[in-house]
């Protein structure tokens, strides 16, 4: 009986409460609220891992995480310039062993010796080079810091064509003017996707040396990507096929769950 | 005789209950991110003494192999982690309460005091405003613990385009090493804190929820001068009375414990 009547006086107003009535009540709204939080917090988290993990260029992750990696990009993408141009080091920094790492696209019915890229343009026409076509164009010494997504990086040397200057010398403007470059390995396994800024950067280059020697088969020779603003896992090696495309192209990591941008 | 005193705002318990998930699972899908790379020990010469972190660890909680889960989580909690911080800091800021949790001159003398009266080496007990001064020092520790996490997090996040910031903290590998750094500081921060809520009681980890501590004061005319205590001055903003149909007077001798609260307006 008194303790029903302590429960209903519960409900009046706090003005009409005792000390210790206010204290019960109080703490039980309080903790209630606090509970409701902690429910709403664990709903959430099952909400989100139960959302669609659709594979394709948009997938690897559920949707709602996919949707604020892309929100990210565009708010971080407004800082990328080519005015921030990645740390170059002195070549006593070099490290001496680069390590390789990841051999998707780098399969062994490869003949180097036949290798040419493909340059699918805008008009459907394909341009196919040799690397001797590619030498021919002023060579781009670079020096950095390159960024693994595991989190190591390395200060290693890299020479070959500034991209930018790649399309001028062959007149792929209107190309160059679409949202996203493509890159394919000549067996299609490793693809990834490059906005064009990014693309157009001026330390971007398409690569054929590694420390002043021809690169090697496992950095990929005869030519590799190397894009300082992005991590490694878009630095394509064994460029097959390049092509350019206003949607995003496919890549091989964001599928897995990765940030399409990548951007650093 | 019991009193309500006001200590939490509502908006700090908020801030508090809020960061609480929130910086755990930033420091969950770090984990996961760190894994890919996990380099970190401590030793001296060939002598690890602890690695960053044992197969047995990543097992029990699942770690291994979910770099990819780890970055999406990471890239997408940091923006709650960020604005949870950054209102909270601007309503410390804006409200007075930095006055009650920034360090002050005797601070560093009797935060000593505070650690030797809690290791049980002198009893006497250090002056506790709403936070005593170690808690000052740790509770102010743990905001630049969290400007350095946000910082550096940026810098890891856009090294190129935000590259004075990783200069700043000594390069791309010292600024990853920070930012792990700081969320080991996090996790011992978080031990000492459940440690000293479990002895501070229930009544103070109630405050953290209702916002008000129960303190007994006896039967006397409340004070007339202001508390040496700030903040207990201010007893409950509403006005609470008793309903009865007892004569007010005959009320307050029967009931010791349901005394009308005195306004503080």
């Amino acid at each position: 009986m008194i303790m029903a009547n302590f429960v209903s006086n519960l409900f009046r107003s706090n003005k009409k409460l005792t000390v210790d009535e206010f204290i019960v009540k109080k703490t039980i709204v309080s903790f209630f609220f606090l509970f409701v939080f902690f429910g709403a917090c664990i709903w959430s988290w099952k909400w989100i891992r139960h959302q669609p993990v659709d594979p394709g260029i948009r997938g690897g992750v559920q949707r709602p995480l996919r949707n604020v990696l892309n929100t990210n990009e565009a708010i971080f993408s407004k800082i990328l310039s080519n005015h921030h141009l990645a740390k170059t080091y002195p070549a006593s920094e070099v490290v001496k062993n680069v390590r390789p790492n990841g051999n998707i696209g780098m399969g062994n019915d490869f003949d180097p010796a036949n290798w040419k890229m493909y340059v699918i343009k805008k008009s459907g026409d394909t341009l196919t080079l040799t690397l001797d076509d590619l030498k021919k164009l002023p060579k781009t010494d670079i020096i950095f810091n390159f960024k693994c997504i595991e989190g190591w990086n390395q200060v290693t040397r890299w020479a070959g064509v500034r991209f930018s200057d790649f399309i001028k010398a062959y007149g792929l403007n209107e190309e160059a003017s679409m949202k996203y470059l493509g890159l394919m390995t000549p067996d299609e396994a490793y693809y990834v996707g490059i906005d064009m800024a990014s693309a157009l950067h001026p330390q971007t280059i398409l690569c054929y040396e590694l420390n002043g020697q021809p690169l090697p088969i496992k950095e990929g020779f005869p030519l590799r990507l190397i894009i300082p603003v992005k991590y490694g896992i878009k630095h394509l090696k064994r460029i097959g096929t390049m092509y350019f495309a206003n949607n995003r192209p496919p890549d091989y990591w964001a599928e897995r769950g990765y940030d399409y941008y990548s951007g650093l | 005789m019991k009193k309500i005193v006001k200590k939490h705002p509502l908006a700090i318990r908020w801030f508090h209950w809020i960061n609480f998930p929130v910086l755990g699972v930033m420091i969950w899908s770090g984990l996961l991110i760190y894994w890919a790379n996990d380099v970190y020990k401590v030793g001296f010469g060939d002598k690890t003494l602890v690695k960053f972190f044992p197969q047995s660890f990543y097992d029990i909680f699942h770690i291994p192999f979910r770099l990819a889960e780890g970055m999406a989580y990471h890239f997408v909690f940091m923006w709650l982690f960020f604005f949870n911080g950054i209102l909270y800091v601007l309503y410390t800021i804006f409200s007075g309460e930095w006055r009650y949790l920034l360090p002050n001159k005797r601070s560093w003398r009797e935060a000593w005091l505070v650690l030797l009266h809690d290791l049980h080496i002198r009893k006497t007990k250090p002056p506790q405003d709403k936070y005593n001064a170690a808690q000052r020092i740790a509770y102010s520790a743990i905001i630049i613990m969290g400007i350095g996490s946000i910082l550096t997090g940026l810098g890891i996040y856009k090294p190129i385009q935000l590259g004075w910031l990783i200069a700043i903290f000594g390069g791309y590998k010292m600024t990853r090493i920070i930012h792990f750094a700081l969320t080991i500081g996090y996790v011992l921060f978080f031990l000492i804190h459940i440690i000293q809520v479990i002895f501070a009681g229930w009544n103070n980890f109630r405050a953290m929820v209702t916002g008000f501590e129960v303190v007994k004061i006896k039967e006397e005319p409340l004070p007339l001068e202001p508390s040496p205590m700030p903040i207990a001055v201010e007893v409950s903003a509403t006005p609470i009375s008793v309903e009865t149909s007892d004569a007010e007077d005959g009320r307050k001798q029967n009931d010791e414990d349901s005394v009308e609260v005195p306004e503080s307006q």
